[in-house]
């Protein structure tokens, strides 16, 4: 194809042709091969104009998305992992919404490498008996770490299914011994413009806060995941310590956490702040209540083409929906 | 002809996995941003002209509205794929949220538009008609615009960026058009 966006030098016209025409006569030929160059020019332009605005560099990284479809060594299964297809790892680790790295879901991996995740520490205060700071080897030391298979869903509408390697959000707070006064667990995530290029926009209220009932975190379900099939968090997927909430949309799971708070009020999260018609506190995945510019009764799972239906607390839901017994979830979004 | 780069660029993309993770989603993405681009694109050739004299924009402005409408049905058509042909969830769709029915919409507009490309239907309708006709292309380019805002779920800078340049190309069009119809009314007088 001649529009393609190089120099048009294949519609200059040979030396032999050219000596062939006089200078200042109106030649056909000449206005053919004008034309044909100022085609080829305006195509090119156009053509890579469009393509530079439109395309965003990254992606997935192209020599991982290469690699065969990861799949976790045969292990028995727990009473709350899934038996579906793991997500290949160069997917999982590639397509991330993780602000504080970038808005573009290939930003997360292409920046990691920025985040410094040792040393770390966690702030452990509030409404406990006990509060602390603790280094984070110290911290995950504290308990035998376990593999969870939980499907993630977005709320955009994509899903995933994650081989954490973590520890119950339940064993950490029951360490931190609750006082009666707490009622909910607030999460921080870490805030440094330096290691998080994306905080330098206020794009959201930095640092990323997210919340739990402490009757939520206390549940078996909510897991504290270090560890991605079977090696270290990688820091696009929230290295060092994350939250896992398989019955919530992906953003409630906060990631690289600083600090966890026991609160008497329900804490104010980032993403109810930035758009509470939107996003709500609770977060549960529920096919029935359509997000305002798109219906949540479908999803795609990266890596299929077509759209499965979404479970109510996104197949959790006999587990996770005594929680929310006697509330309209509708309200409580 | 170049203008169709973009989509053989998307196609290659596709078969050789650079979408990504969520290739549809990429793929909505990329043609709903050419649309747009190229709508505003053929807005900027009239001012263009006007500001510098030169000729070639008014020559190419036909080319790039049509090219805006191709890559608006791809998108349309990637969206009814993403929703597997489903007519009665496109229907709802357009119906319950605001942000499809503006896109749905700025779509619907400019197929009128693309049906009267021709010199013959030019002729046919008489220049006025035919140019009150094509002022849909503003209407179309708003709505494409503010369905790109609803669109993103956070930083609009982008979306904003589209609407300033419109806003831009529609106040040169405003402040042309002011101090011919002053002299036009002071004629009359």
């Amino acid at each position: 194809m001649s529009d393609h966006p190089t120099p048009p030098d294949h519609a200059d016209p040979d030396s032999g042709e050219r000596r062939i025409l006089t200078p200042g006569t109106p030649n056909p030929r000449r206005e053919f091969l004008r034309s044909a160059a100022l085609f080829t020019a305006t195509a090119g332009a156009l053509g890579g104009g469009l393509e530079l605005l439109t395309r965003r560099p990254g992606g997935p990284g192209s020599a991982e998305a290469q690699v065969a479809a990861f799949t976790r060594p045969a292990r028995p299964l727990g009473p709350y992992d899934t038996s579906e297809a793991v997500t290949p790892y160069a997917q999982a680790t590639s397509y991330n919404n993780f602000y504080e790295f970038g808005l573009d879901k290939s930003d997360p991996a292409r920046m990691a490498a920025s985040l410094k995740t040792r040393p770390w520490t966690v702030r452990i205060d509030g409404e406990v008996r006990k509060p602390m700071t603790v280094d984070i080897d110290t911290l995950q030391g504290w308990f035998p770490l376990e593999d969870r298979v939980y499907r993630m869903r977005c709320v955009e509408g994509w899903s995933m299914v994650m081989p954490w390697l973590g520890f119950p959000l339940a064993a950490l707070i029951r360490r931190m011994e609750p006082t009666s006064k707490a009622k909910y667990v607030q999460f921080t995530a870490l805030l440094d413009p330096k290691q998080f290029p994306g905080q330098r926009q206020p794009v959201l209220k930095w640092p990323y806060v997210e919340g739990l009932r402490l009757d939520e975190a206390l549940h078996p379900l909510a897991f504290m995941a270090v560890g991605l099939d079977g090696r270290v968090l990688p820091g696009q997927n929230g290295a060092p310590l994350r939250l896992a909430v398989p019955w919530k949309y992906g953003f409630k799971s906060i990631k690289s956490v600083v600090r966890i708070t026991l609160t008497e009020k329900q804490p104010q999260t980032t993403w109810a702040l930035a758009a509470p018609q939107e996003y709500g506190f609770y977060a549960n995945v529920n096919p029935a209540v359509p997000h305002p510019r798109w219906s949540q009764a479908t999803e795609r799972r990266i890596g299929e083409l077509g759209r499965r239906k979404t479970l109510p607390f996104n197949g959790y839901a006999e587990q996770v929906a005594g929680l929310y017994k006697g509330m309209d979830l509708r309200r409580f979004f | 002809m170049g203008g169709l780069l973009p989509a053989a660029v998307l196609i290659a993309d596709a078969l050789s996995g650079q979408l990504g993770a969520n290739p549809i989603q990429r793929a909505t993405l990329q043609t709903g941003l050419l649309t747009l681009a190229l709508l505003v694109l053929s807005l900027a050739c009239t001012p263009l002209r006007l500001l510098t004299g030169w000729t070639w924009p008014a020559r190419i402005r036909k080319a790039l509205g049509l090219l805006a409408f191709a890559y608006g049905v791809l998108h349309f058509l990637i969206y009814l794929l993403d929703h597997s042909f489903d007519l009665t969830l496109m229907t709802e769709d357009v119906l319950k949220r605001p942000f499809i029915t503006a896109g749905f919409t700025a779509l619907l507009l400019l197929v009128p538009l693309a049906l009267t490309s021709t010199p013959r239907a030019v002729k046919r309708l008489g220049f006025q008609r035919w140019t009150r006709l094509h002022q849909l292309a503003y209407v179309a380019v708003s709505l494409g615009a503010l369905h790109y805002y609803w669109g993103v779920k956070k930083d609009h800078t982008q979306p904003l960026i589209y609407a300033a340049v419109i806003a831009a190309l529609f106040a040169v069009r405003l402040l042309r058009r002011s101090p011919a119809r002053r002299a036009a009314s002071a004629r009359t007088r």
